[in-house]
């Protein structure tokens, strides 16, 4: 085992405990704060995987942003920080099989998949991932149109927000 | 090669040699050597640390005509040595409701987010850090854990005071990240790449030239990331007593407190690396590593001296007003900044510099004075509805 | 492996263990006599009246909102504004086309009134 392996094999572990962690605290910041620790290992993933730009945007807007308003929503809107009630509801077993299907599913198609035992060349020295994302955006023959969606998928998004919390007032 | 033009390279040689020459592999011996170089970057950086706290404590006693720190030792430079030894003996109190984890872990998140933004900053043409090539961004990124940590330490402390000075202090670190990752998309343009290095070596002309708006947006955006007067709104210790901190006692507290030192520091030296050419001055940087360090550590310090300036002489600004700042006139103004930046980059770029130079100047210098002569007629009509309603009631006392 | 990011690795190990450290260490040298009294929440001497952990304005929701749209928005901006220099004047259009939309955004959001704090 290389050691690159063995790093993603603890980072996974970490990940895959702290996910864990969310859905079983019972004290919802600190399933706010093991759900950072989940996204987190998700940027190192990342950073293992050489894709610089999607590691530190992880860490920019999903701790930064989308965790920090969960923390917020939890202290905004719950009078209780602590769930009191029931872990489990009656239909716990069917959704265990559900999850343990798909998983399986999931593990049974990449198994087949011939490009499994396939290793990624390693990057060119000098070879700048950012410049090639930007050719990819934005320039005439490549992804503009979907760039320049997201900017109204945002303003939906923006829009969406604001009316729901100006009816609320 | 030689000692006086890479020191680095040569330490850096030299102990791979010894370790190899132990018997261990050459993978390890070079991470081995770069993490011990990591720790001694960062052992000196929190000897700075130490010596910040004699800094400020100097120069806010001279705002206020005051001598300051002057008892041990000249200058009394043996001050913050003493405070080092009291912060280490004092008792850590935790309070009995506190969350125990989150409240011990919030400190070290807190001084971490401020350690790691030094990963990327070049120190000299041959010490370049870690030439990121998403540096940029990764100054945002930890922002975000320094975020983090404050929220943690406020809910956890299960103090009120605590939490409400949390709340405010995310709510004003969020809202003015925006200009701030606006204002660095401005060098990010001007480069051509969001590595620090690339930055510096693409200033031929410094950016504040070119950009001057953009280094003012980034100083008060730096402000209010820092949590700093007059945007201290998470500590206003008039009305919360301390804000998120209010509970921490000891070396926890000194955490927090190195932490915001050296992070003005950081970003004093980040807004020299964006806009004033970082480590070069006048070919000066080329000579030696022991010529560039020093002008990089001046830029920073004359960037930490400035928003010393102004956090003692501005008075706090109320939130609404802060966050009204924020959204109605600071992010907007970014973004204009940036069309306008972008537009002219790519039309004057290929003529000569001088053109380049003043039209980008020229351009910023307009926007400027239209934003001035809004915002005066703003205050004006503002004015004019205040006193409007003043006037009757004016007379009324005259009479 | 030629990952830069090993490196930035280093710097979060060593960014922990200093604060650690120092937190050890005055955990180990400090005095250590704690007390009930000591040990309550300190609001300047009062007691405290109920809990702590009360709800706040929703307005610091909204603008958290607001923050996460224009966050993910100017992370798009990087690899624009890294190209920009080599694309011309087509790329600057098009930025100038992403940020107006959502400028418009901003000017909905604060003619509705959201970005008030009331």
């Amino acid at each position: 085992m290389t050691i690159a392996q063995i790093i993603f094999l603890v980072v996974a572990g970490a990940t895959l405990g702290s996910a864990f962690m969310v859905v079983t605290s019972r004290n919802l910041i600190h399933a706010a704060l093991w759900l950072v620790a989940t996204l987190f290992g998700v940027a190192v993933q990342y950073a293992l995987l050489n894709a610089g730009f999607l590691a530190v945007v992880q860490v920019v807007v999903y701790i930064g942003a989308i965790a920090i308003l969960f923390i917020f929503a939890v202290m905004l809107t719950r009078k209780e920080i602590r769930d009191q009630g029931p872990q489990l509801n009656s239909s716990w077993w069917l959704s265990a099989t559900l999850s343990v299907v798909t998983f399986g599913g999931l593990v049974g198609m990449l198994w087949g998949w011939k490009d499994m035992a396939h290793t990624v060349p390693d990057i060119p020295p000098g070879f700048d991932s950012i410049s090639a994302l930007g050719d990819a955006l934005v320039s005439p023959d490549a992804f503009v149109l979907p760039f320049e969606v997201a900017s109204i998928l945002l303003l939906a998004a923006l829009v969406g927000a604001v009316y729901v919390a100006f009816n609320r007032k | 090669m030689n000692f006086w033009t890479d020191p680095l390279k040569m330490a850096a040689d030299w102990l791979t040699g010894l370790l190899t020459g132990w018997g261990m592999p050459e993978g390890v011996a070079v991470g081995l050597a770069a993490f011990l170089g990591i720790f001694v970057l960062i052992a000196i950086l929190m000897v700075i640390d130490i010596f910040l706290v004699w800094l400020e404590r100097k120069v806010v006693a001279r705002f206020q005509d005051r001598i300051g720190p002057n008892r041990l030792g000249p200058f009394g430079l043996i001050q913050p040595f003493a405070d080092i030894v009291k912060l280490l003996i004092k008792e850590d109190i935790t309070p009995a409701n506190a969350d125990k984890v989150v409240y011990n872990l919030a400190p070290i998140l807190s001084m971490m987010s401020v350690l790691i933004l030094w990963a990327i900053v070049p120190l000299a043409p041959q010490i370049l850090g870690i030439d990121l090539n998403v540096a940029a961004l990764y100054i945002i990124a930890t922002g975000a854990i320094g975020t983090l940590s404050i929220i943690m330490a406020g809910w956890s402390s299960n103090n009120k005071f605590a939490l409400l000075g949390a709340f405010r202090q995310v709510a004003v670190m969020v809202s003015f990240e925006i200009p701030m990752v606006a204002s660095l998309l401005i060098p990010t343009v001007l480069a051509g790449s969001m590595g620090m290095n690339k930055i510096i070596e693409a200033q031929n002309i410094w950016f504040v030239v070119l950009s001057p708006l953009g280094a003012l947006i980034f100083m008060i955006a730096a402000i209010a990331e820092l949590g700093r007067s007059p945007f201290d709104m998470g500590e206003a210790e008039s009305e919360l007593i301390s804000g998120y901190n209010v509970e921490y006692s000891g070396m926890k507290f000194g955490m927090f407190y190195a932490g915001e030192l050296l992070h003005a520091f950081t970003f004093g030296g980040f807004w020299g690396i964006l806009f004033f050419g970082g480590y070069s001055f006048f070919g000066l940087e080329d000579v030696s590593p022991f010529l560039a360090i020093p002008i990089l550590l001046t830029k920073a310090v004359i960037g930490y001296w400035i928003i010393m300036w102004v956090k003692y002489t501005m008075m706090r600004i109320r939130i609404d007003h802060m966050l009204a700042f924020n959204w109605k006139f600071l992010t907007p103004l970014s973004f204009v900044l940036l069309m306008v930046t972008a537009l002219v980059h790519v039309l004057f770029k290929d003529t000569s510099p001088w053109l380049y130079g003043l039209s980008m100047l020229g351009s910023n210098l307009i926007l400027g004075w239209v934003v001035i002569e809004f915002l005066r007629r703003f205050s004006r009509a503002e004015r004019e509805k205040l006193e409007g309603h003043a006037k009757p009631a004016m007379e009324a006392a005259g009479h | 492996m030629h990952n830069e990011w090993l490196y930035v690795a280093f710097f979060f190990v060593v960014g922990l263990i200093i604060p650690v450290g120092a937190i050890g260490v005055a955990l180990i040298l400090g005095p250590k006599k704690p007390n009930p009294v000591k040990q309550e929440t300190y609001e300047c001497g009062l007691e405290t009246v109920g809990d702590s952990w009360v709800q706040f304005k929703a307005q610091y929701y909204i603008f958290a909102l607001v923050f996460l749209i224009f966050d993910v928005e100017t992370v798009f901006l990087f690899p624009w504004a890294v190209k920009l220099g080599q694309l011309g004047l087509f790329a600057v259009v098009e930025g100038i086309i992403f940020i107006t939309i959502l400028v418009v955004g901003l000017v909905y959001t604060w003619r509705k009134g959201m970005l008030e704090w009331a």
